[in-house]
């Protein structure tokens, strides 16, 4: 494909480190075009991604269900490492894939639960109504998508959630800095 | 003005789920891409790392067993026989500053955090096909070089030592790091 044999290295040594650079091996792949023939490679991969959109639902739909199966086995076998860490994977995978699936409120309770997995000094110590909340809400707002006020409610639910989890998460870590730093702290996905 | 000629890309893909595998399949496709080899974890994409010799990797950070992370430092190897200086791009529903820090000590090239857009993909796979950075070589750190810029307002002791040999004893970055985590 684009590549040639590597370029040979050049490397340059300081005391405690080198600087290793070679020619750009995939220059090649940089091709210089008049303005007028410049295409739209996003545009066109946007319009890729809205041919998919009808799929959304349904991929949502396994993902909402794999959760849920994941919270089924918590509450069969309690929080072993294998189950505790389905659950976060499939919390994870929700946070991360649910506003391009078109379901952002149930990636923002996606993320909270992530929170509440990742933050809690004891899982067993989470009141269970708190985990069981997230993902009834996170099933319903999938579910739901197409009434009419789901929208505006399921954004309410999610933040309402956040609030709640916060809230726990920042006593239960009231003693342990370095999780409430990071609950604290802002995400880098900018506020649209 | 430039153009990346994608049909010339060959890319590796990294993610235990499927749906996002065809996300990220589908907007490869379109930007021009022939050539996505896909692997669902880590172990399995390093073998396919070292047999198709993909220009450019994108993976998730969260996996079973082997992760994008573990993948990252697994392919950083600087005296592996494969590639160790393949542009790496973690995509991740992971979106706190801290794990960008680990990601880029692990020697992640880009950090794309979910969800995804066809922008924000587009955008870091041109960033490193036409800005590619000189990679840095210390006792506990092999990758792109972490510095983007130069700051010369910068004030604070010098990390990187020139001149004379001289031995500092700090505790590896990315143990420091994944410890906080």
């Amino acid at each position: 494909m684009a590549k040639e044999k590597p370029g040979k290295l050049e490397v340059t040594s300081f005391a405690d480190h080198h600087v290793i650079t070679q020619p750009n091996p995939l220059r090649k792949v940089l091709l210089r075009v008049p303005e007028s023939d410049l295409d739209d490679p996003v545009g066109r991969a946007e319009k890729a991604l809205a041919g998919l959109s009808g799929e959304f639902k349904n991929w949502m739909t396994i993902e909402a269900d794999r959760l849920s199966a994941a919270h089924a086995a918590i509450l069969r076998s309690g929080f072993t490492d294998d189950a505790r860490e389905e659950l976060f994977r499939a919390a994870h995978d929700i946070k991360g894939d649910a506003a391009t699936f078109g379901f952002p409120s149930a990636g923002a309770a996606a993320e909270s639960l992530c929170r509440i997995i990742e933050h809690a000094p004891d899982l067993d110590q989470v009141p269970s109504d708190l985990i069981r909340h997230h993902i009834n809400a996170i099933q319903a707002i999938v579910r739901e998508r197409t009434k009419l006020d789901t929208a505006a409610t399921a954004g309410v639910l999610s933040r309402s959630l956040r609030g709640i989890a916060d809230e726990f998460l920042t006593h239960a870590n009231r003693d342990r800095p370095e999780h409430l730093e990071a609950i604290l702290a802002p995400s880098i996905i900018p506020v649209e | 003005m430039y153009r990346i000629d994608f049909n010339k890309l060959r890319f590796l893909i990294c993610d235990d789920n499927p749906h996002m595998r065809r996300i990220l399949r589908t907007l490869l496709h379109s930007f021009g891409a022939r050539e996505a080899y896909e692997s669902e974890d880590g172990a399995t994409a390093l073998e396919m790392y070292t047999h198709y010799v993909p220009d450019i990797v994108i993976t998730d950070w969260a996996m079973p067993i082997f992760d994008g992370l573990e993948l990252a430092q697994m392919i950083r190897q600087p005296d592996s026989k494969g590639n160790p200086y393949a542009p790496i791009i973690m995509l991740t529903g992971h979106s706190d500053k801290r794990r960008v820090t680990v990601a880029r000590d692990a020697g992640v090239t880009e950090f794309l955090a979910k969800p995804i857009s066809a922008k924000g993909l587009y955008q870091r796979i041109l960033n490193v096909v036409a800005n590619p950075r000189p990679f840095i070589k210390t006792k506990t750190y092999f990758g792109p070089d972490r510095r983007r810029n130069t700051n010369n307002a910068y004030i604070g002791p010098e990390r990187r030592i020139g001149g004379e040999m001289e031995v500092m004893q700090q505790p590896s970055l990315l143990d420091k790091a994944r410890s906080s985590v």
